[in-house]
């Protein structure tokens, strides 16, 4: 798979939509993992992530990011995928704590997939286990400038590697990425 | 002239709403201790929800969001703003009540389009909500028509000139509270925020809307939400013969709206018809014996 970043393309209204993108940043956790203890400290008082302008919201219709905070079986695998892709483009994933990196301490678990890159296209991820609200901010600054200079393009990979991503997935899946009943 | 006259309203609407928005967050934040996103967040959260993708569900999902929209521009046009008022004829505040309930259902038709049970769980709590509190904002207002034997809003700004006890507030005091506390099922702020309860219902009738809609709807709430606080202002505290007086003091209630709605939870949906039909109305009903058996001091 291509990994490198796409080459400067973007036209001027794209550039200002990035900087708005980048000042306004809503966020939909996909809390099975337990690093979604760590957000409600990063978003109350104490570290205050609104001043950013990043924010909860309900639906992967509304939010801009999906953070997948830890580690995934694969029966929960296949929800992110229905809910990634129910989200609306320019949309961005950040990986949260080291099971989404290499498997954490569920490295040989038969059922949890190691490495989230291989089915989502992974903006940025953060180390630890479980990471501070320090570096949930910091990730979240980095994640701004990213967008603002048009390098956070994992959903555009996303398109363009489809099948690649999708062969990945079905593996993980047994077959079938989509269940109807 | 018109023209320019309604442009000046429909941007007036559009940037002071959003800038209130802004404001209920910084103050909400400030309550908290916390120190809060930029006061112009809610101008940058919009562009944004107008670049990005959008799903529709429908053509009466598309067309709702622009009956949404369109029915509150409606709306405000009819609304005096100072000395600026684009439309204005004898019965305009009936209109006004009138095109209000076009924008909710526009809303409501749309949402329940998108077929998604949330959504309509929402529609239903929202539509529930509006026989609490509009019976208790009516019965005052009708009252208060009576009493003043006018029926549009600029008549009721002006027969309050001359000080400031000749205003509603302190002339109809009951009366007053009873809309202030309507004003919160109207703009959806805190206790009466049931239709949209994030942690519930996944935010209810927003449920799916995404990018462009989310905006639109945006922009919508922000309008509501200057249109009832511009009614009351000029109903209650005697209008303003200046456009910035006027926005000074749609931010003071507003201001003061956001700061009691900050420390106070949500309530259940009988909850909220059981304490319209309870107390508001148990006032609106004193209040309308009052002003249509004495009339206004």
């Amino acid at each position: 798979m291509d990994r490198k970043m796409s080459p400067e393309t973007r036209s001027a209204l794209e550039k200002l939509a990035d900087w708005f993108r980048a000042r306004s940043i809503w966020m939909l956790h996909y809390c099975t993992g337990c690093g979604a203890v760590e957000l409600p400290p990063s978003m109350t008082s104490r570290f205050d992530m609104e001043r950013f302008g990043i924010g909860p919201m309900a639906t992967p219709r509304q939010a801009d990011v999906l953070l997948i905070t830890g580690y995934l079986a694969t029966k929960t695998l296949r929800r992110v995928i229905y809910t990634y892709e129910q989200m609306q483009t320019p949309k961005y994933v950040i990986g949260f704590g080291s099971c989404t990196i290499n498997g954490g301490i569920y490295y040989d678990s038969y059922n949890v997939i190691t490495r989230l890159d291989l089915y989502l296209p992974v903006d940025i991820y953060i180390a630890g286990c479980m990471p501070r609200p320090e570096a949930i901010l910091t990730a979240f600054n980095k994640l701004r400038e990213m967008i603002e200079k048009g390098e956070a393009n994992g959903w555009k990979r996303y398109e363009e590697n489809k099948e690649w991503y999708r062969a990945n997935q079905l593996k993980a899946l047994n077959g079938e990425v989509y269940v109807t009943r | 002239m018109k023209i320019l006259e309604s442009a000046a309203v429909i941007i007036t609407g559009i940037v002071f709403g959003l800038f209130l928005l802004g404001v209920q967050r910084k103050l909400v934040a400030r309550v908290q201790r916390r120190y809060g996103p930029p006061i112009w967040q809610q101008f940058i959260d919009v562009a944004k929800l107008f670049s990005k993708s959008s799903i529709s569900h429908g053509f009466v999902f598309d067309m709702g969001v622009m009956m949404a929209l369109g029915g509150t521009i409606a709306t405000l046009l009819f609304v005096p703003i100072g000395k600026l008022q684009v439309l204005s004829m004898s019965g305009d505040f009936i209109v006004v009540v009138y095109l209000m309930a076009v924008a909710s259902l526009g809303m409501a038709m749309s949402a329940v389009n998108s077929g998604n049970p949330n959504a309509s769980i929402g529609v239903m709590r929202a539509l529930t909500q509006m026989f609490g509190y509009e019976l208790p904002y009516l019965m005052v207002m009708m009252g208060m028509m009576f009493a003043y034997r006018t029926s549009s809003i600029l008549g009721m700004a002006q027969v309050q000139q001359g000080g400031i006890l000749n205003w509603n507030l302190f002339r109809v005091p009951i009366g007053a509270i009873v809309v202030f506390i309507s004003m919160f099922g109207i703009s959806g702020k805190k206790p009466f925020d049931t239709p949209i309860a994030p942690a519930e219902i996944a935010s209810g009738p927003m449920v799916e809307y995404s990018g462009k809609f989310l905006g639109s709807l945006t922009l919508m709430h922000a309008l509501v939400i200057f249109v009832d606080i511009s009614i009351f202002v000029n109903v209650f505290l005697g209008g303003a013969s200046n456009y910035w007086f006027f926005l000074l003091k749609v931010l003071a209630v507003f201001s003061l709206m956001v700061l009691i709605s900050s420390v106070i939870p949500r309530f259940r949906v009988e909850q909220v018809v059981t304490f319209s039909w309870k107390w508001p109305l148990f006032f609106a009903v004193i209040q309308s014996v009052i002003l249509v058996a004495m009339g206004v001091r």
